[in-house]
């Protein structure tokens, strides 16, 4: 009996699509209810009480543009990594997909530089409910960061011996790798304007 | 959605244009915040600027204006109930 998982690299008759991509489409549906959740906790949060603090007031928005600039790139970088595989262009891979990675760290360094500031001016999650809110809702999200930068380095160091091996797999794999980097970029152009702009 | 070279040489000049659409609609929802809008008028405004975003992003980098049916049969049930939970909180 074979143990390997069909249909990872030629889509599925039934589906049209291959089990991968299926798969991660599933883990992102449940991703969107994960952080749902966390909006409508903002939601009831907020309009609970007469006085919400306007996020500008608190936060520091010109480095969230910033962040939002640097993650908005490396959407880009991370779709022109994989339609770089689409064209048979490995090295052009290598340098969008480290770009990408490179972008990513760049949105963490910014992030830590403003919760140090928070933390400096004794700004912690147990504070204020606007502050328990954020901090979970960005904390979540830094953490989504994280293990982007984690699966997009291995595709772009050990990983990437498949593409020799197996390109359409790999290629399946960096579009996952996608799909998920996208969902990060979408989760923090909503938590930008919430939290900081309104 | 296929991947032949040439469709992905098109795709190409989209994905430079949809970020350059987001580049100017951060700058735009940026910019209206400094505006100082009644509440209710910045939260219409902040929503409608990031959900264009998002479905920018969600059409052209996640490929879903071309993707088949099984994904969107699953994105439209998430979204349904994504909606009743953002409304939960907000019925009196």
């Amino acid at each position: 009996m074979s143990a390997e998982i069909r249909y990872i690299s030629k889509p599925h008759p039934l589906t049209g699509v291959t089990n991968s991509k299926l798969g991660i489409w599933c883990f992102l549906a449940s991703e969107i209810m994960l952080f749902g959740g966390l909006f409508s906790a903002y939601i009831l949060l907020r309009t609970g009480v007469s006085n919400w603090p306007h996020g500008s007031q608190i936060l520091n928005v010109p480095l969230a543009t910033l962040n939002t600039m640097l993650l908005i790139t490396s959407s880009v970088t991370m779709v022109m990594s994989w339609a770089s595989l689409a064209m048979h262009n490995f090295g052009s891979y290598r340098k969008y997909m480290a770009a990408t990675i490179l972008l990513a760290c760049g949105f963490l360094v910014v992030k830590a530089f403003e919760y140090g500031v928070k933390f400096e001016h004794h700004m912690f999650p147990s504070k204020s409910n606007f502050l328990g809110i954020y901090f979970t809702m960005t904390g979540l999200h830094v953490l989504h960061v994280i293990g982007g930068i984690i699966v997009n380095t291995y595709l772009l160091f050990p990983g990437s011996k498949m593409w020799k091996t197996n390109p359409e797999q790999f290629m399946g794999r960096v579009e996952a790798a996608g799909l998920y980097w996208h969902f990060v970029d979408l989760v923090w152009i909503f938590l930008f304007p919430t939290l900081y702009l309104l | 959605m296929s991947h032949s070279a040439e469709e992905v040489k098109k795709h190409v000049r989209t994905y430079v244009a949809v970020f350059a659409a987001l580049a100017v609609l951060t700058v735009v929802t940026v910019a209206v915040s400094y505006l100082h809008l009644p509440t209710a008028q910045a939260v219409t405004v902040a929503l409608f600027v990031a959900c264009i975003k998002g479905a920018l992003v969600a059409a052209f980098f996640m490929h879903l204006i071309s993707e088949k049916k099984v994904v969107t049969s699953i994105l439209i049930l998430t979204a349904f109930f994504l909606v009743t939970l953002l409304i939960l909180p907000q019925i009196q």
